[in-house]
């Protein structure tokens, strides 16, 4: 399938480079309709990868690239469940998302995130999954999670520390706080720095440079240096689920969810 | 190095261009998510902006609970 019009996402193939488009409101939440549209974007890899060279993602909505993972409905759907049933709801989600997440990262073309805005939790997840990443100056990232009571679940600490020094992944780990483009940038998480709103820009003419080289050789180079953690990754999932069974998780979810201030409750 | 009084006048400054509002119709004391009408989201662009301008980084855990453009010169002040 060349082109696709989903709910939370569109995907559209033309002359060797896919351009995946996050257009979920209000800021790309990731959930259960995003997961499943996800889904079928790497379903269609076996048709698409032969002509393609590059795939871009990249957001539609203003605020940025993904807030994360849809928090609300994590809630809403965990709540009512017993802890046994929500933790096999849970690692169920994670190891569907980990299986789309592995396969746009091993994918045979490259990839390049183009970001604006905010790029937190599962939404910086899936940037990482990416050969490169291209920001608008205003990009901030962030992995909030230890603020409710969990680690980062889809990958992220595995990925980023694939790419990072272990000092810079404690400080945003340990901490919880964003950091903005150019910080990103300085410690190599960002391949390429673009004004306000040129990221797609740049994104696209990178793909343009990317397109000229010999497919098998560039699939090569890509596979050599950057291998999957898978190990590291089977690991994460049951640590996000050990901890995800404390009732503070939930507590914590919970008051993040009704708090209709201006700021949602963040420890 | 800025006086405060020059670094709350940036914010100011900055805070009236990124989100429209008349120049001048800002004050120290005002609370930014009332008076400019901002969600979480928005306040993390003027996080951005902020950092960008004054060439600072600002953590989420400082501004946590600020609400009014002094107390937000003040930290940023701190980092300067």
């Amino acid at each position: 399938m060349k082109s696709f019009t989903g709910k939370t996402l569109r995907w559209e193939w033309r002359e060797g480079i896919i351009e995946l488009t996050l257009d979920h409101e209000p800021a790309n939440e990731i959930g259960t309709a995003t997961l499943a549209e996800l889904e079928r974007f790497v379903a269609a890899f076996g048709v698409l990868a032969p002509e393609t060279a590059v795939c871009i993602i990249s957001s539609a909505r203003k605020h940025g690239f993904s807030a994360g993972a849809d928090l609300r409905e994590l809630y809403r759907t965990a709540a009512p469940l017993s802890e046994k049933e929500r933790l096999t709801r849970t690692r169920d989600f994670l190891e569907r998302i980990h299986a789309v997440l592995n396969t746009i990262d091993a994918a045979p073309f490259v990839t390049i995130a183009a970001v604006h805005g905010v790029c937190f939790g599962g939404g910086f997840e899936l940037a990482l999954v990416c050969d490169i990443i291209v920001a608008d100056k205003m990009a901030r990232f962030a992995f909030p999670e230890l603020r409710l009571g969990l680690i980062p679940g889809w990958g992220g600490i595995p990925r980023l520390k694939r790419d990072l020094g272990n000092a810079f992944v404690r400080d945003l780990l340990l901490t919880g706080r964003s950091v903005n483009a150019a910080r990103a940038h300085a410690v190599g998480l960002v391949a390429q720095l673009a004004a306000e709103g040129e990221a797609l820009r740049i994104a696209r003419a990178t793909a343009g440079q990317i397109t000229k080289f010999n497919s098998a050789t560039r699939a090569a180079a890509k596979k050599f240096i950057k291998p999957i953690p898978h190990e590291e990754l089977r690991r994460e999932i049951d640590l996000f689920c050990e901890l995800f069974a404390r009732p503070a998780v939930m507590a914590a979810l919970k008051k993040f969810v009704e708090d209709s201030g201006p700021m949602p409750y963040l420890p | 190095m800025r006086s405060l009084e020059q670094t709350t006048q940036e914010v100011l400054d900055l805070a009236s261009k990124h989100f429209n509002v008349p120049a001048g119709s800002l004050a120290p004391g005002d609370d930014f998510f009332k008076k400019l009408g901002i969600d979480s989201l928005q306040a993390l662009e003027l996080l951005s902006r902020l950092e960008n301008h004054f060439a600072i980084e600002l953590p989420d855990y400082e501004v946590q609970g600020v609400s009014d453009f002094k107390t937000l010169a003040e930290r940023i002040q701190s980092r300067l």
